[in-house]
């Protein structure tokens, strides 16, 4: 049933470089309906109350990732989250943590892109086979290993979720890690050593302290935490093997 | 890239882990509780003469060395990731600190079971 005068009190962290000395939070007055999200609430704030609001959005629909922020201390999407769940209470809405704020709720994601670039967040094939040599096949036990890291949407609540990333920006932290797990552990992928020469290092897996908030936070259960200490393990084989196996040798 | 050195560590954390939670209550509860209380157990069962056996077996010496150093190494870089988690900066420094207890720990108690004898 919805209650047709129901108003919610919004505090939304602004910032606007050009004239704002430093973030400061704005609270605005929105009425709501129970389907309403928190993202919605903020479309009503941008259209109706002050455009000058600055946040990103896409899809509408917990697919595209860009809608990612912080809900009353706890990173979520805001599409996914409902106003009608703060009711009747206020709600704080801030840009994202660990990430410095390019404007308003809009963080900036240099860091994020440059390090997804860095695990080859691509199949590379164990062998090339030509066009007329037919699609690579796998069954589907074999697509079960490593299904549900490939639903990554990259929204970065896990890095505003991780202690550890938000200590030292160097760890290359939970989702892209999940994603370079999503790639090697795909029958079809051969890049694993290439990808691993990070993955072994203090900003790869070792990075992780184990704290496990990404996973808690990730809203397509992609368990990074648990593909980081898969990864774990294997670096873990792979450091002590490494020093029996002969020269030149992949495992 | 560096390759992190952290399997070694990682890995004796790991074991030290799985060997506290596997006996570590039991351990506390026989040897804190259970013998001097007298509760389920003979008082007898700890004493000197059958402890002083039990360090003179191999077998013994295995089993209170595992418990030794595993539980120290699990509880040294346990301490290392709660201080980093806390804020407090935990470089070399600290690493040398804790794990070099560790290990001087780890080899008093090897040199300690070797030197009790069979
Ligand atoms: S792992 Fe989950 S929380 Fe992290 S970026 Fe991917 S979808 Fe988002
Ligand atoms: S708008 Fe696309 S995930 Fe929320």
């Amino acid at each position: 049933m919805s209650d047709d005068n129901k108003t919610i009190e919004m505090e939304v962290l602004r910032y606007r470089p050009e004239q704002d000395r430093e973030p400061f939070f704005q609270t605005y007055e929105v009425p709501f309906e129970d389907d309403w999200s928190v993202l919605q609430g903020l479309q009503y704030i941008k259209d109706d109350l002050d455009s000058s609001l600055s946040f990103r959005w896409s899809c509408r629909m917990a697919i595209c990732g860009s809608c990612g922020m912080m809900i009353d201390g706890v990173p979520k999407l805001g599409c996914r989250t409902f106003l009608r769940n703060y009711h009747s209470g206020k709600l704080r809405v801030e840009a994202l943590e660990h990430f410095p704020i390019e404007r308003d709720l809009v963080i900036v994601v240099d860091d994020f892109m440059e390090k997804l670039a860095r695990i080859k967040p691509y199949l590379i094939p164990k062998q090339v086979r030509k066009l007329e040599q037919g699609e690579y096949l796998q069954t589907p036990g074999q697509l079960e290993q490593y299904r549900q890291f490939s639903t990554c949407i990259n929204c970065m609540l896990c890095y505003a979720a991780c202690p550890q990333y938000g200590l030292n920006s160097g760890f290359t932290g939970p989702g892209i890690l999940a994603l370079m797990h999503r790639y090697n552990a795909d029958s079809r992928d051969g890049g694993r050593d290439q990808r691993m020469e990070l993955g072994h290092s203090d900003e790869g897996v070792w990075g992780c302290a184990a704290v496990a908030y990404c996973s808690e936070v990730c809203p397509k259960e992609v368990d990074p935490a648990n593909a980081i200490n898969q990864n774990k393990m294997g670096s873990a084989i792979d450091y002590f093997l490494r020093f029996v196996r002969p020269r030149g040798a992949t495992g | 890239m560096k390759r992190s050195n952290e399997p070694v560590f990682w890995s004796l954390f790991g074991a030290g882990g799985m060997l506290s939670a596997l006996i570590g209550a039991a351990l506390v509860f026989v040897t804190g509780i259970g013998v001097p209380l007298a509760l389920l157990l003979s008082p007898d069962l700890m004493q000197y003469q059958n402890m002083l056996a039990f360090t003179q077996h191999w077998l013994g010496k295995l089993v209170i060395f595992a418990v030794i150093a595993l539980f120290l190494w699990h509880a040294t870089l346990r301490i290392l990731l709660l201080l980093h988690d806390f804020g407090f900066r935990t470089g070399i420094g600290t690493k040398f600190i804790g794990n070099g207890l560790a290990l001087l720990c780890t080899l008093a108690a090897a040199y300690l079971l070797l030197a009790l004898g069979s």
